[in-house]
């Protein structure tokens, strides 16, 4: 609807006279085309507030997944990444441990706090991925668990009387480690990247980038991103689901230059030039793990945390869970009938 | 929570920026909201319409003559800041008009049901696109209430009462400048009272939060809103302002004092978010009502969780075989019905086309073979009637040696012979 021929003349003294709109909030202006201004401030743009209110009340689910061998830095990666001992570190196999004969999965939950944003942070580790003798299909288990948890939401949603809000343990997100050889990858990083990348939002990381120099670095980065291509492996963020151009250009950047993140961890402080910082000490200097000159660790974290972290529980909920319930509910002899597991089999942090 | 330990940051995250990313792709994928005007022919809907959202939302005056209540629906998108707002206007059309309103609320209610069944329908497809499905649901009503200064009719009584349980209802006073200052908290009062003693449910502006709920006690103190709206602009001063021009004075749509559109835009705009929390609560209570009357149930025989795709699938197969075997019913009694009319009118033809004459030919006959028939019947009882005096007489002379003659053998034939004249 526009306004009448009757309107037109006044509308600009209208606009003159007219409030200014309200102060814009700090997210940026998207250009739009629309064929109706507004004469007159509505109060509409109070929606944001009340979103912002809505989402800060009810709080925030995230579930992280870690894959790779031991003895990669996983647990303490993740440390650093969420600043508290979200991760037990296992202190090695000794004799009186056992490797486990299988992956197994263990999932632990902790609720965190900052800046009036409450999160469930569940961090999903996988030991004994990698450490058999004989690795074949060592991602099933893994695969498993994350189908396991899109049927959980699946049967929640299909309740006739369902909940509010249903609780969400699907993946949202898995770093997957990479040695650090500064050859290539191997063919259990391959395997199991293209079956999952599949299923689950994979971000590949170089752990324990510490080992290796910066042409090392560059150059190992690049034989990755390119057998991954060659693969076929499309890891997070995926070209086919950015959204706009804007998402695109950004996407691009961090597709073609800054992954895999080359990371180090620590939950150690040091002195350095009169600041506390995390690092590792070595004879030969003290690597900062949030220096980007040392490593890529702030870079990853803002990825992962400040930027896309939204983007990676929306990918998953609207396109990777959104394919399997489209074949659980097509095929239903094409799955396996799937045995959930309950609350007693996964292990909490009491 | 469920058994998880609460940890203590030791540094900044970061994770605080995370109701911001959701803000952004809010922004990006836009808002809609949806809209439903009720009221009578005439009583302002769509002046109130354009007076809230500052954009021409005219209809072409609609006719007193309709025979039953419509729906129309106009959508227009709003932009202020970088909010984008898909705003959604269903209106009534002939409500009120009809000489018999007992059904005017069913096409409402269908409506509204249908906005839901629309978005059941997609949620359960197999292969569905929620993200980018354009949500049609009513989020608000807005029940417009003849400014009589009386009380409320039993229309408006019926059709809430009909709608409290499907849709958020916010009444308000239309055309709230023919009623007097003195005579509106009287008006208000009783509208209110009137509400709540037939049980109907309204919206009430939430007030569990602190930083609302003080504005919205109070403005749940205001209803029902009595508004004024206006197409047209008045100049005062050097401005131009919406208002309607009396020779008496002007009523400014935006002023408090004069009427309170103000107060309902504000309160619409602010609680945009809770409106439509709650349609998906409503919209909750429809689903289960559906999917219980398909025979959906949570537990299947044997405690065992059902496939909600199986039971409609099983329910759809069900409901095709029972359709076809109906479907065969019909068109054999159809067939039969058809034979049947064929033959009785095939005789009546004959019946008609034959000439007088032979047709009392073929009567004469016809009675000619019946006495024939009936003299055959008379015979063989006649023969009865013999064979039986003959068979009496012999037991009698029987009877007759050993005991006394009785004069039963004369009354006895004296009874067959009533027998066989009645024959």
């Amino acid at each position: 609807p526009r306004a009448g021929p009757v309107e037109s003349k006044n509308e600009a003294a209208m606009s003159e006279l007219v409030p200014e709109p309200r102060q814009k909030p700090v997210v940026p202006m998207k250009p739009v085309g629309i064929n109706t201004s507004l004469l007159g401030y509505i109060g509409i743009d109070t929606i944001i507030e009340q979103m912002r209110k809505k989402t800060m009340k009810t709080g925030f689910d995230f579930n992280i997944m870690v894959v790779g061998q031991s003895g990669l830095g996983k647990s303490t990666l993740v440390n650093t990444l969420f600043k508290s001992q979200v991760s037990r570190k296992s202190s090695g196999w000794n004799r009186e441990e056992k490797i486990p004969k299988t992956v197994e999965i263990k999932a632990i939950g902790h609720v965190i706090e900052e800046g009036g944003v409450k999160m469930k942070l569940t961090v999903i580790d996988t030991p004994g991925f990698g450490d058999q003798i004989n690795n074949e299909n060592c991602w099933e288990p893994i695969e498993k668990y994350i189908n396991e948890q899109y049927e959980k939401f699946l049967k929640e949603e299909v309740n006739i009387a369902r909940k509010k809000r249903i609780p969400d343990t699907r993946v949202h997100c898995c770093l997957y480690f990479i040695s650090p050889t500064g050859h290539s990858l191997r063919p259990l990083d391959l395997e199991f990247m293209k079956h999952l990348s599949k299923v689950v939002n994979i971000i590949p990381v170089i752990a324990k980038a510490d080992t290796m120099t910066l042409e090392e670095k560059t150059e190992f980065k690049q034989r990755v991103r390119k057998e991954l291509e060659v693969n076929g492996i499309e890891f997070y963020p995926q070209k086919e689901f950015d959204e706009d151009l804007e998402d695109k250009t950004e996407n691009d950047k961090i597709r073609q230059e800054s992954m895999p993140f080359a990371v180090v961890g620590s939950d150690k402080e040091y002195q350095v030039n009169g600041k506390r910082v995390l690092g590792r000490k070595t004879p030969w200097g003290i690597i900062e793990v949030e220096n980007l000159n040392h490593c890529e660790f702030a870079l990853l974290r803002d990825f992962v945390i400040r930027t896309h972290l939204q983007d990676l529980k929306e990918v998953t909920h609207n396109i990777h869970y959104e394919t399997y319930r489209a074949k659980r509910l097509n095929d239903n002899g094409g799955l396996p009938p799937m045995t959930v597991e309950t609350e007693e089999n996964h292990e909490s942090n009491l | 929570n469920d058994g998880c330990r609460t940890l203590s940051l030791s540094a900044h995250v970061g994770f605080d920026s995370l109701p911001d990313q959701l803000v952004r792709k809010s922004i990006k994928h836009g808002f809609c909201f949806n809209i439903l005007c009720i009221g009578e022919t005439g009583i302002g809907k769509s002046a109130l319409m354009s007076s809230l959202f500052n954009t021409n939302f005219e209809d072409s005056p609609s006719t007193h003559f309709l025979s039953s209540v419509r729906l129309r629906a106009q959508t227009c998108e709003l932009q202020e800041s970088n909010v984008l707002l898909k705003l959604t206007i269903v209106k009534t059309v002939g409500f009120g008009d009809q000489m018999n309103k007992a059904d005017s609320y069913q096409p409402i209610v269908d409506y509204i049901d249908a906005q839901f069944e629309a978005y059941l329908e997609e949620e359960l497809k197999v292969i569905r696109s929620l993200f980018s499905y354009h949500d049609t649901r009513i989020h608000v009503c807005l029940y417009f209430i003849s400014p009589t200064g009386r009380s409320l009719k039993t229309i408006d009584l019926l059709t809430m009462r009909s709608l409290d349980s499907k849709v958020n209802i916010i009444p308000i006073i239309g055309k709230a400048d023919s009623i007097s200052k003195t005579e509106l908290p009287e008006f208000k009062k009783k509208i209110m009272s009137e509400l709540i003693s037939n049980g109907i449910q309204i919206y009430q502006f939430p007030t569990d939060d602190e930083t609302v709920s003080e504005i919205n006690t109070i403005t749940n103190g205001h209803l029902p809103f009595a508004v004024v709206g206006s197409m047209e602009k008045v100049k005062i001063g050097n401005k131009m302002v919406r208002a309607r021009q009396y020779p008496w004075g002007i009523v400014k749509v935006e002023n408090e004092s004069h009427c309170d559109t103000v107060k309902l835009r504000r309160m619409l705009c602010t609680n945009m978010e809770d409106l439509r929390e709650k349609t998906c609560a409503y919209y909750e209570l429809y689903r289960r009502c559906r999917l219980e009357k398909l025979g959906c149930r949570d537990i299947g025989p044997e405690n065992k969780p059902v496939s909600l795709q199986e039971v409609i699938e099983a329910k759809r197969l069900e409901f095709f075989l029972e359709m076809e075997r109906k479907e065969e019913e019909i068109k054999q009694r159809f067939v039969q019905r058809v034979n049947e009319n064929a033959a009785m009118l095939e005789e009546a033809e004959q019946q008609a086309s034959m000439p007088i004459l032979t047709k009392f030919d073929h009567l004469m006959r016809m009675h000619q073979a019946e006495e024939l028939k009936l003299e055959e019947k008379k015979k063989i009882l006649e023969d009865e009637i013999a064979e039986f005096i003959e068979k009496k007489a012999v037991t009698e002379f029987i009877q007759s040696q050993v005991s006394v003659s009785t004069p039963v053998v004369s009354l006895k034939t004296q009874g067959l012979q009533k027998v066989s004249a009645d024959a």
